[in-house]
């Protein structure tokens, strides 16, 4: 026990020394600084500008901002749904593995360009080499970049008084790509591929077995089977028809790069099924920590860069606590409620529960990870709008389980996804200085400019975007009765396996209660929908905001102006972002994971 | 308006063959140069049989072999170039609330006391009766391991050190001795207990 604490703290700790000189990095490049990097990069920098035929010093205006970034999405996605279905015809597919159906393409489409990564689909059976590499790893840089480019656009507007322009969309893409996101993910693919990671062209390894294993025609196990030549007997009689085993299959491809981007990008879409569970997909506990830091690093630092941008590093802070705070909480409660495990260990006395960091839940949790490696990534995965899992997440008790769906159902605001995190949360910033505006009867301001109707409108749609999305979605796909059959789980659970499928894509998170098959027709289109919603109505309601206040002058601060960096507008903040996701998922949670749990100890 | 929808399109390009093709392949270079087993799948091969990956779970039923986690095989998703099905495996992605998961429980908890008569009522580590994240985890706990010994010792006509010497040579620490968990290669210890590997 006493080394799952540690665990946990040390965690915290690295994250927090990483992120701060990240921080000061990001918010140099961001604001066209030079780094140390700028003597190799800005070569190649200025040479995609010089193809796109851009004046990197010539800004955009909100719409012209807002159009590129949509038009940029749109092309990506049609892109990416075009190879997806078509990859049967295209090279580097090994296995020849057939073409996506229109509904799982457009669905993984708007999955990865949302920066969701919601996956219906198990990349080593359904998508060749090339359609992970040029396709999916593509999205999960350029994803992450445009998050990144619309904060800085939202900081932009912050900032400048009285002017008409947020930046260059380009300009902020290139150098977030450039600068941040493939430097840092070298540094993980070859941290990763040292551990057991793999990244090859060759096709999937066939080894044989070293216990052969006798299957039906169907693919059924048949139990208490003796084989002998060959031939399959039970209880001394010949089974024919019967199949023997003796190969497995090594699933192999160019994960390791992919990995790497998927973690940093906040995308979480991993290379194999069942994510960063599998093995081949992350080894080692060495190899856990470095994808786990990775996950939450740039949101992290953005809080860091955010304060520099602003030339007001207590602001920056602030933000930071206030996602801290939320994030040790949850982590707090998940860990709680996965070493407290379920009546199912600790009721029978055959199980010891004495396994030393094992004490726990450990249905769908890998030894090298146990109990506390398992759920720092969860909450950090649902913390961030990453999504990825080195566990299942459907296995976990059921307020274990309950904790990372209602930090996606808050609208990924405890760090968020990578840029959409903080504007997210700076949305709920503009709202808790209105609030507290009223209370004390004065004009509403953030950082020197007026909130005025215009914006408060904006940011309502920022902070509603999310919970609009997923409670729509969710209600349709419950009110259809085939629902049912995608279900894992009977009762209480299974309804949290909906709900948590559609909170995943609402939040543009991605994680999911895996045993909820939701490859079909209906569900793809539906949670594809849920995906572009979420994420382009909260991005461009943000540019709007950023839009409208570049416009304004800066009002001086005075002796009567709420402070936004003190330790009571932190409280003020994590308070609206709880009261808003409390008053619009309680009812749903109420019959899912807690009527679940009531279930259980009862 | 025009000219930003065309550089949009135009930058998709570019970041397909900057992010997508040269990011991927400088990465995958890389990788086989600075670590070939690894990148490969880390295949154990030995007088040209390939036995497994060392990161990927096999089942193990029989009495002298050492079991590992819960496995949920799949014998659907894979087939070889001649038809024959592939072995693989998933989670289960059960609730761990249920009273189903109870009975689940019970009934594994049956079986491996079956199987190992000699340790009596010892109590059984959690890991041996659980399905893993992956289904393919390849390790199990120490504790877990140690729970076998007696039986394996027995039936390989091994003495119960000898036993804990192969596991001790297949188990691995924390990583700088706090992160993850302290764990024991099952497919490895196999191998050597059937004198393959040494």
């Amino acid at each position: 026990m006493s080394n799952s604490i540690l665990q946990y703290v040390f965690y915290l700790v690295i994250l927090v020394v990483l992120a701060i000189p990240l921080g000061k990095y990001i918010s140099k490049v961001m604001n066209g600084e030079t780094v140390f990097l700028s003597k190799i990069i800005l070569p190649v920098e200025n040479f995609i500008y010089k193809i796109l035929k851009i004046n990197k010093d010539e800004e955009m205006g909100f719409k012209k901002y807002a159009i590129s970034a949509l038009a940029f999405s749109a092309f990506g996605l049609i892109f990416l749904f075009v190879i997806q279905c078509a990859q049967k015809f295209l090279p580097l597919n090994p296995e020849g593995i057939g073409g996506m159906s229109w509904d799982l393409s457009f669905n993984t489409a708007a999955s990865f360009v949302t920066n969701t990564n919601w996956q219906a689909y198990s990349g080593e059976s359904q998508l060749s080499y090339l359609a992970q590499a040029l396709g999916l790893t593509v999205q999960n840089f350029t994803s992450a970049a445009t998050g990144m480019a619309v904060l800085y656009a939202l900081v932009r507007g912050l900032m400048k008084v009285k002017s008409k322009g947020i930046g260059n969309f380009f300009v902020d893409v290139t150098r977030s790509i450039l600068y941040v996101l493939i430097p840092l993910s070298l540094v993980v693919t070859i941290g990763i591929a040292s551990q057991g990671v793999v990244q090859t062209f060759k096709g999937h390894e066939e080894v044989s077995l070293l216990e052969p294993v006798a299957i039906t025609t169907e693919g059924e196990i048949i139990e208490n089977a003796k084989i002998q030549d060959n031939k399959v007997y039970v209880n001394g009689e010949q089974i024919k028809d019967a199949e023997v085993v003796t190969k497995q299959i090594v699933p192999l491809g160019m994960a390791a790069s992919q990995v790497a981007i998927k973690q940093l990008g906040t995308n979480g879409g991993g290379y194999y099924g069942v994510n960063s569970a599998h093995p081949l997909e992350n080894p080692t506990p060495f190899s856990n920590m470095l994808e786990m830091i990775s996950l939450l690093l740039i949101p992290v630092a953005l809080c860091f860069a955010f304060g520099r941008d602003i030339k007001n590093k207590k602001q920056g802070i602030a933000i930071f606590m206030a996602m801290f705070i939320l994030l040790v909480g949850f982590m707090g409660i998940t860990a709680y409620s996965e070493h407290a495990s379920t009546p199912a260990f600790t009721a029978n006395p055959a199980v010891s529960t004495s396994v030393d960091g094992q004490i726990g839940n450990m249905e769908g949790k890998e030894t090298r990870f146990g109990i506390a490696s398992s759920v720092t990534w969860a909450s950090w995965t649902t913390a961030a709008s990453n999504g990825s899992v080195n566990s299942m997440h459907d296995s976990y008790t059921p307020i274990g389980g309950m904790i990372p769906m209602l930090q996606m159902q808050l609208g990924e605001v405890v760090f968020g996804g990578v840029g959409c995190g903080l504007y997210g949360m700076l949305g709920f910033a503009i709202l808790a200085v209105f609030v507290a505006g009223l209370m004390v009867g004065r004009t509403p301001e953030f950082l020197g400019k007026k909130i005025e109707p215009f914006e408060m409108r904006m940011a309502v749609l920022v902070c509603l975007a999310t919970p609009i999305a997923i409670l729509i979605g969710s209600f349709l796909a419950t009110i259809l009765p085939s629902t049912a059959d995608s279900l894992n789980n009977a009762g209480a659970h299974g309804l949290s396996e909906v709900i948590y499928a559609f909170s995943s894509c609402g939040g543009n998170n991605g994680s999911a209660f895996a045993g909820f098959n939701a490859n079909t027709p209906f569900l793809n289109v539906n949670l594809g929908f849920v995906m572009l919603f979420a994420r382009f109505v909260q991005m461009t309601a943000c540019l709007a905001i950023a839009g409208s206040l570049a416009k304004k002058k800066k009002i001086a601060v005075t002796a009567g102006t709420l402070s936004t960096s003190n330790a009571m507008f932190v409280f003020l903040l994590v308070l609206m972002v709880l009261i808003v996701g409390a008053l619009s998922f309680f009812p749903a949670l109420a019959l899912g994971p807690i009527a679940e749990f009531f279930e259980m100890i009862i | 308006m025009k000219g930003t929808i065309k550089r949009s399109l135009i930058f998709v390009v570019i970041t397909t063959i900057l992010c997508g093709l040269i990011y991927t392949f400088v990465m995958t270079g890389i990788c086989q140069v600075l670590f070939h087993d690894e990148a490969n799948g880390s295949i154990i091969e030995v007088n040209g049989v390939k036995y497994g990956s060392e990161f990927m779970a096999q089942q193990y039923e029989d009495e002298d072999h050492m079991c590992g986690r819960v496995m949920n095989l799949n014998m659907t998703t894979f087939k070889d170039k001649d038809g024959n099905t592939l072995l693989y495996s998933g989670p289960s992605n059960v609730t761990p609330a249920s009273n189903d998961f109870e009975k689940t429980i019970e009934e594994r908890v049956e079986k491996i006391k079956a199987n190992h008569k000699e340790m009596g009522n010892t109590p059984i580590p959690p890991d041996l009766i659980t399905n893993s994240g992956s289904g393919l985890d390849p390790e199990i706990s120490p504790k877990a391991a140690e729970y076998q010994v007696k039986r394996l010792s027995k039936n390989n006509n091994m003495s119960e050190s000898q036993v804990k010497t192969i596991i001790d040579k297949c188990t691995k620490g924390r990583f700088l001795g706090i992160f993850g968990e302290k764990r024991v290669n099952v497919l490895k210890v196999n191998l050597m207990l059937d004198g393959i590997l040494k």
